[in-house]
């Protein structure tokens, strides 16, 4: 780790390949100025994106990255972390891969509590495969697969975290580059699963939740009265469906990440040429 | 045919069939004598016939027969079931005080023994005890020195306190005693000891024993019959050694949480069965293209669907070599014995990481979970080498480089091996995908990268074709006129099954293969026989077919896919009719 890190020395020389003004490219720099930020370096940060445009995110950003299948970038994350606790982790992915095909493994991510941030770029829309609903999308949201609408409420993710134990819950908007980054900061410093939900607008198939409507609907929590340490203030702005809030929602001041639980720290890349000195222990069990 | 002796107890499932055979097996194999366990069990916690099933000989013995010498039953319909292997002086031990026995029907040519189970058992200390007043007359009736039950049952429930283990000891004594004072009979059984000095273990123990010898620091798994034993062999040991074992909540993130570890430079497996390797087969895809090293390990049950799941198969074969879209490389080992499964697990993560490649390593049922006594220098952890194959770090990692300095983790090299750099080292930060990639790692779709990239991919195997130890293993006549081939557990029974044969003037020479992809050319040997003929239990000889593509002539096949293992004897009869028709 260096400390004259920027945060263009997390830019991949790739060129992104989204639609101009996707949100996604202010989701991207505020993890990439975050991370930095918070004292990581391309060589000992590890991000693992999901499928649909914002899991190409891997793709354009320069760190020991994978980019996996559809749904399952949480899982993972958590493999890279407990091998390997020296090394920051950070999954990122869309509200189709982590809410719909991959909503099992978020629950259980969730309560795991591995150490690692996870920032799932919130479109409300399927963005790669052109335009469906994803289970953000608003129950009227008309689509080529809804004509009519989904015509079933959103899942509400932060609620979904909620009721699965979650250490860290945060809401972040793209455009709002210095909180977004600020956020994002945050869940990384958090001991525990950091989890952020960020609306990140598609200009292409999504005409109502725009950088408009986001931007005229936002409130930030940091200018209210709200509590992170108080569960029962996150349920009220959490289960209030009338308001979009940024800022931290929740957090556990009691949070013991996984690792710490499970006693685990060891690198786990480090091991000797042949069979441990006590190996033939495990033989003499059977006796 | 080895001098052996055969023994079960069966009930209900919930009767504790299963602790009181391993006690039993622990104690004969504490003597000093060979055992061979097998269990019929049905897939159901409580209810349903189970049985547990002990062969012994002061000789090695490998698999099971069609005879049964001691049986205690604990319902009527134990022996119902086991009506066939019983013979004329075959022992039936019984509480005929137990209602459900009450009307039980001991065959008359047989010798029944009466022995008041529960009620013994509550005089020592408690009705729980009641198998174990069973053992004890199990050892009266067997003139089997009783002191090595007392060990045995030390063993077990030590942990949980002296007076436990005391309370025990006594029931066993009941019931010795009881058979001595109240049966004025001759037994015909002595068994032996001797100053050996055996491990009694099982094939997913032996997988689990053998990751943890060769490194493996992760493993995550998902609970399924018959594999759990390889998690449940893991977790409270690998902690031992600075590893962890995590408890996903399905296949899709067991098999991406073991990829992540082993992307982060941890030797890692995750275990399964048939139902749990199709979900996990879209994955598979994307370790074998971002080249990831990974132990997949698959005990194999009879399916397809949720089939019988406590029932022997070896029927996922082709699902392991064809499984998948797109064409994957890939490596598959099968061992063929329980000290085998150590072998071919320390074996597959050598493979997994020299070739970057995902390894199969697949055990049957029969092989799992049955168990089998070994000389402990089987295990001979001296012997086993890490290969942790073509890594790279800070100082050599400039040779791997572009211009630009970046990190080729999938560059095109002769052998299809590239380079690999674990998180951390600097300048290597790189990304892999499941997307076809440049030899950078990232997403292309040029016509020529993409044949290099398969290519390069397809010459791992190719490679590890070149390599000369992919041997199978060998048994019998060498010079005989007919050949029998086979995989997996049927090594035991087919080896027994030569003695027999042998016995009837019929020579047969015996090559079981534990490497099924790639493996070793059987061309000369198939033609060099007059006959050859390739057992397995599918229904399909899945097998069979490989062999036959590979040396492009007809083969015999004996299938059997029935839920249940071959037998030696019932294979010597299989093979001698085969050959005769
Ligand atoms: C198993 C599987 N099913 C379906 C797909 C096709 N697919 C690719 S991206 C995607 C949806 C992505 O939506 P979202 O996660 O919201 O990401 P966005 O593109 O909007 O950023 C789907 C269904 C796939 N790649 N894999
Ligand atoms: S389709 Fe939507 S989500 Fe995808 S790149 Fe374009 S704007 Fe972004």
């Amino acid at each position: 780790m260096s400390s004259d890190v920027r945060f263009t020395d997390f830019k991949s020389d790739k060129q992104p390949t989204w639609c101009p003004g996707c949100g996604d490219f202010g989701t991207m720099n505020g993890m990439m100025k975050a991370l930095a930020e918070t004292g990581n370096d391309p060589d000992n940060t590890f991000v693992v994106a999901g499928i649909g445009c914002s899991g190409k995110i891997g793709t354009y950003m320069r760190s020991y990255a994978l980019h996996g299948v559809h749904g399952r970038a949480l899982p993972v994350g958590t493999g890279v972390k407990l091998a390997r606790p020296d090394v920051e982790v950070m999954v990122a992915g869309g509200d189709g891969d982590g809410y719909s095909i991959g909503a099992g493994h978020f629950v259980h991510a969730v309560r795991r509590n591995v150490d690692m941030t996870y920032v799932v770029m919130d479109n409300r829309i399927y963005g790669l495969t052109k335009g469906q609903a994803s289970p953000t999308s608003r129950s009227d949201f008309e689509t080529s697969t809804t004509p009519e609408g989904p015509k079933q409420p959103p899942v509400n993710p932060h609620a979904l975290a909620l009721a699965s134990g979650a250490s860290f819950i945060a809401q972040s908007f793209s455009s709002d580059a210095l909180r977004h980054q600020e956020i994002i900061q945050e869940a990384i410093e958090h001991d525990g699963f950091g989890f952020v939900n960020v609306y990140s607008p598609c200009v292409t198939f999504n005409d109502v939740d725009t950088y408009d409507y986001f931007r005229d609907s936002l409130v930030d929590l940091e200018e209210t009265d709200h509590d992170r340490h108080d569960y029962d203030d996150a349920k009220e702005v959490i289960l209030d469906a009338d308001k979009e809030y940024q800022g931290v929602i929740y957090q556990d001041e009691n949070s013991v990440p996984y690792a710490e639980q499970h006693g685990i720290g060891a690198d786990m890349s480090d091991i000797p040429d042949g069979a441990p000195e006590d190996a033939t222990d495990l033989v003499r069990e059977f006796y | 045919m080895v001098a052996d002796f055969n023994w079960a107890i069966g009930g209900e499932a919930g009767d504790g069939i299963d602790s009181t055979g391993k006690i039993f097996a622990q104690a004969l194999s504490r003597s000093g004598r060979h055992v061979f366990t097998s269990k019929d069990f049905a897939s159901r916690i409580r209810g349903g016939y189970t049985a547990y099933k002990v062969r012994t000989s002061v000789d090695r013995v490998q698999s099971v027969v069609d005879r049964l010498d001691v049986l205690i039953a604990l319902t009527p319909r134990t022996i119902e079931e086991n009506l066939p292997e019983l013979h004329e002086d075959s022992v039936i031990i019984y509480d005929g005080e137990r209602t459900t026995m009450q009307n039980a029907e001991i065959p008359e040519e047989m010798i029944g023994l009466d022995v008041p189970l529960k009620r013994l058992a509550e005089e020592a200390g408690g009705a729980i005890m009641r198998n174990v007043v069973a053992l004890g007359a199990a050892c009266e009736v067997t003139d089997f020195p009783i002191e090595n039950l007392d060990s045995a049952l030390e063993k077990r429930f030590k942990d949980k306190g002296q007076k436990l283990v005391e309370n025990n000891q006594e029931a066993a004594r009941a019931g010795q005693s009881y058979v001595a004072e109240e049966f004025d009979h001759e037994f015909d059984y002595e068994l032996e000891t001797t100053d050996n000095d055996y491990v009694l273990l099982n094939g997913d123990e032996a997988i689990g024993m053998g990751a943890i010898a060769a490194g493996c620091r992760f493993y995550s798994g998902y609970p399924i019959t018959p594999a759990t034993d390889v998690m449940e062999y893991l977790t409270g040991r690998i902690e031992r050694y600075g590893g962890h074992v995590v408890q996903a909540e399905d296949e899709l993130s067991a098999i991406n949480m073991a990829l992540g570890a082993a992307r982060g430079g941890a030797r890692s497996m995750t275990a399964t069965s048939g139902p749990g390797i199709d979900l996990m087969t879209e994955t598979f895809g994307l370790v074998a293209t971002s080249e990831t090293p990974l132990v997949i390990c698959n005990v194999m049950r009879s399916g397809p669907s949720t089939g019988m799941p406590t029932k022997q198969e070896q029927g996922d074969l082709n699902g392991m070599l064809y499984g998948g879209h797109g064409e994957i490389p890939r490596f598959v080992l099968a061992p063929t014995t329980i000290d085998e499964c150590f072998w071919k697990t320390v074996e597959a993560f050598n493979l997994a990481e020299k070739y970057q490649t995902p390894v199969y390593l697949t055990a049957d049922l029969s092989l799992a979970v049955t168990e089998q006594t070994y000389e402990p220098d089987a295990f001979d952890m001296d012997a086993v080498e890490v290969d942790r194959g073509f890594l790279v770090d800070e100082e050599t990692i400039g040779d791997h480089q572009t211009d630009a300095e970046q990190f080729k983790p999938h560059e095109i090299t002769d052998d299809g091996i590239s380079p690999r750099a674990f998180p951390g080292t600097s300048g290597g930060a790189h990304m892999s995908t499941g997307l076809e990639h440049d030899e950078l790692g990232r997403r292309t779709e040029e016509q020529d990268m993409r044949v290099e990239q398969v290519d390069k991919r397809n010459r791992k195997v190719e490679t590890a074709e070149e390599r000369e130890d992919w041997n199978p293993r060998e048994f019998g006549d060498p010079e005989a006129d007919a050949l029998v081939v086979s995989w997996g557990s049927n090594e035991g029974a087919l080896i027994e099954a030569l003695e027999i044969l042998e016995a009837d003037g019929i020579d047969v020479r015996v090559i079981s293969v534990p490497y099924i992809f790639p493996r070793p050319d059987l061309t000369e040997d198939v033609q060099a026989a007059e006959e050859t003929i390739v057992v397995e239990c599918n229904a399909t000889g899945q097998f069979a077919d490989l062999v036959e593509h590979d040396v492009l002539e007809r083969v015999e096949r004996i299938n059997k896919y029935t839920g249940v293992r071959f037998k030696a004897d019932e294979l010597a009869r299989d093979i001698k009719e085969t050959l005769e028709a």
